[in-house]
């Protein structure tokens, strides 16, 4: 038999906490989502995920040099990039 | 959300779009607040996006989520990468969105607010959105070929060349309308002068941080260099006020141009890393900066517009530009309603980008209605201004007249009240000299984006900071344009010159280089110079002739793409290209007929000629108009062939006599689904 204010074995204060906890949680991860869909737009429009893609690729770590051969390899192709009027 | 709800909502949407519509159009006599320009783009774009861009999607192109895109199959980690549908936005937007919504907008607002408005809400939903879905559709279904090889491939030999040409002229001639943009913004201030010069040295410090001391932190080192650009907003008001330095950094127009012309030269021959690509990150993270900073005043601060909905100079007597709203206002705002420029962008890097085929709605249909909403946000600043101040600024001395009292004493007699001491007032706030015959529209833009911000944020205080950033912005905009464009055109004739003598195909030869930089730079540098010695031409005949050539790059665009529609057997939806094809060739022609034969010298470019040589003027005035006539001539001749080549095409699909096949990718099942399918 079921307790009173019990449900599926979870006590009325839990489920009420649970579902704060859960409303927090969706509010926190609608504000989140955007932000790091933003971050990363951020990111790829400034060549930051470019840089990211060619360290692991190169499996290097950051470095002046790696920067500086990153960049020979993107030079030709970013500079050869049409930018509208 | 239930589909009677969904139904209901979208109705509402609807209906107060032609609301919106019905009061700017029907308007006359009364103000009306720039909040239903807003309402009635944003209604348009809504219905324009759910319904006509999902009809395009569904039956013209039958977008496949099952098919694998380029980005996915060609994945290598540097040019093709499947992205996030938004990043892919964003990336598309900073691409596309240049000065040429803004000044176009700001140029046109001499009709009165509601052609422009009207043609940029239209042109974009049904034309400018439309050519950038569907280019960049047929782009992804091609390994992301450009415009140029589809031309090729698709309609034949002549469609790639013309192609080629037209978009070497757009860089030369955009180039050379968008140095003037800047000339006419810089000459006699001192103020954005020294802001402008200070991104130089900003931008060095940045390529050096980014390469020494924290590789490859652009965005950190973007806001770094942007912290540093605001303080140089700053010194440039003690330097307008310090007669010692103001005077050095008052520089008149040829100087101006002859300065810019270096620049360009140095930016194609530098390292990209040291000037070009920190430059570029800059000038981005200001536009987007800016951009968004406009959206929201405009909607906080609800500003009020000052400009008729249509003035005396529908006739075609406007003093910015001579012409009739038709072909005219069409021309001058390419970007914001329809722009060819945006089919390189939909065939160069976003395909590479597209994870899934049903995204390319989102980023070619979307990424143009955000476009069009920045040009929206221009024909707000613009007609906010009193009209009497906005033809002051805008207009020529060789139209006005030199001296202040001439000029407003003119511009009143057009029914337009505005004053000498009016305008010296406005000028002492924004912290210039003079505001009168400023063309080009960059300053114009600058003093109604400071007076949407300085009616609310810091008042009359900082109306002068709030306009030299937005001239900064502007200008750092278009050198950016200018320096990267350099670029690309020297590539563009490295490869052509290439067939002629192998050497001069090799972008690392140093002679190479130089010699082809100097060609670019000579090109537009012309134009430039033109600009600033015709007292009646400069942006009068520049600025169409840049749009002349634009929208002719998108009817090659729209070319491509009904050719393709006919060949991939959806002949009874060819409308959706057909008809802004037809409205293209329409406005380009008819302009081009104009600007070559029109006996008014104020329009055409041989009836000017003849005037100039009737009075006995400089001969290089005559050369130049006979110059901008014959360029003109030849595109248009050019594009007709390709509209005929395109044609003749279509009706032997069409008439069996040709099998309707086109050069798509095979069919590829995409990994992802069938992952999510097992």
């Amino acid at each position: 038999m079921r307790e009173a204010g019990t449900c599926c074995g979870v006590s009325g204060e839990e489920r009420a906490e649970k579902t704060s906890r859960g409303t927090v949680g969706r509010l926190g991860a609608a504000i989140v989502r955007p932000l790091r869909i933003f971050l990363a737009m951020m990111r790829e429009v400034f060549d930051e995920s470019a840089y990211q893609r060619f360290l692991e690729r190169g499996q290097m770590e950051s470095s002046a040099n790696a920067y500086a051969l990153f960049r020979r390899e993107n030079e030709l192709a970013r500079s050869r990039r049409p930018r509208c009027c | 959300m239930p589909k009677i709800l969904r139904a209901l909502l979208w109705i509402a949407v609807s209906l107060l779009g032609a609301l919106a519509l019905a009061t700017i159009a029907l308007h006359r006599g009364e103000q009306i607040n720039a909040l239903w320009l807003v309402v009635a783009a944003v209604c348009t774009y809504a219905v324009g996006y759910r319904f006509y861009s999902s009809f395009i999607s569904a039956k013209v192109l039958a977008l496949d989520p099952l098919r694998a895109t380029p980005a996915e199959r060609l994945e290598n980690g540097r040019d093709f990468v499947p992205t996030n549908k938004w990043v892919v936005f964003g990336h598309h937007f900073a691409a596309i969105a240049g000065p040429g919504p803004l000044v176009g907008p700001v140029l046109a607002a001499q009709f009165g607010y509601l052609p422009g408005t009207l043609w940029i809400i239209g042109g974009a939903v049904l034309g400018g959105c439309v050519q950038d879905f569907v280019i960049l559709l047929f782009s992804v279904r091609r390994d992301g070929k450009s415009l140029t090889e589809m031309a090729k491939s698709e309609i034949g030999r002549v469609g790639g060349f013309v192609a080629y040409v037209a978009v070497l002229s757009i860089i030369v001639i955009l180039l050379g309308a968008t140095a003037l943009i800047v000339v006419n913004a810089l000459k006699a201030s001192p103020w954005g002068t020294f802001t402008i010069a200070m991104t130089m040295p900003i931008a060095v410090l940045m390529g050096f941080y980014l390469r020494r001391i924290r590789p490859g932190k652009v965005l950190e080192t973007s806001v770094l260099g942007f912290v540093l650009v605001l303080a140089a907003i700053f010194g440039g008001q003690w330097v307008s006020q310090t007669p010692s330095w103001a005077a050095i950094f008052t520089l008149a127009a040829p100087t101006l141009a002859i300065l810019i012309i270096i620049y360009g030269f140095a930016a194609s021959a530098l390292p990209v890393w040291l000037l070009l690509a920190p430059r570029d990150y800059l000038s981005t993270f200001v536009k987007l900066g800016t951009i968004s900073l406009l959206a929201v005043g405009i909607v906080v601060f609800r500003p009020t517009l000052n400009m008729p909905p249509l003035t005396r100079f529908v006739d075609g007597t406007g003093p910015i530009f001579a012409g009739t709203i038709f072909p005219f206002a069409f021309i001058t705002i390419a970007c914001g309603a329809i722009s060819g420029f945006h089919s390189l962008i939909s065939s160069g890097t976003t395909p590479k980008l597209i994870r899934h085929e049903p995204e390319t709605r989102f980023v070619g249909y979307g990424g143009m209605l955000a476009e069009s909403m920045v040009a929206i946000m221009a024909m707000i600043a613009a007609s906010v201004l009193q009209p009497g101040v906005y033809f002051a600024v805008n207009s020529p001395a060789g139209i006005v007249g030199q001296a202040p009292e001439t000029a407003a004493a003119t511009i009143s007699s057009w029914g337009f009240q505005v004053s000498a001491a009016q305008m010296a007032t406005l000028a002492h706030a924004v912290g210039e000299q003079t505001l009168f015959n400023r063309t080009g529209g960059a300053p114009a833009f600058a003093v109604g984006m400071a007076q949407i911000f300085s009616n609310t944020l810091g008042g009359q205080a900082v109306m002068a900071i709030w306009y030299h950033f937005a001239i900064m912005f502007e200008a750092l905009f278009i050198l950016t344009i200018i320096d990267a464009g350099t670029r690309v055109g020297r590539f563009m004739l490295q490869d052509a010159l290439g067939h002629i003598w192998k050497p001069l195909g090799r972008t690392s030869w140093y002679p190479s280089i130089l010699f082809t930089s100097a060609l670019i730079v000579a090109a537009w540098g012309n134009f430039l110079w033109q600009g600033i010695k015709d007292p009646l031409g400069g942006i009068n005949s520049l600025w169409p002739l840049f749009g002349i050539c634009n929208q002719l790059l998108a009817t090659v665009a729209l070319c491509v793409a009904t050719t393709i529609i006919v060949k991939t057997a959806r002949a009874r939806y060819i409308f959706v290209t057909l008809i802004p094809l037809f409205w293209l060739v329409a406005v380009t022609f008819t302009a081009s007929w104009h600007k070559v034969l029109d006996t008014n010298p104020r329009v055409g470019f041989l009836a000017h000629a003849r005037q100039l040589a009737k009075a006995g003027a400089n001969p290089r005035l005559i050369f130049n108009d006979r110059l901008d006539a014959a360029i003109t001539s030849v595109l248009v001749v050019m594009v007709a062939t390709i509209l005929i080549e395109s044609a003749l095409e279509c009706t032997r699909v069409l008439s069996g006599a040709k099998a309707a096949s086109t050069k798509e990718t095979p069919f590829v099942m995409t990994r992802l689904a069938t992952e999510e399918q097992s």
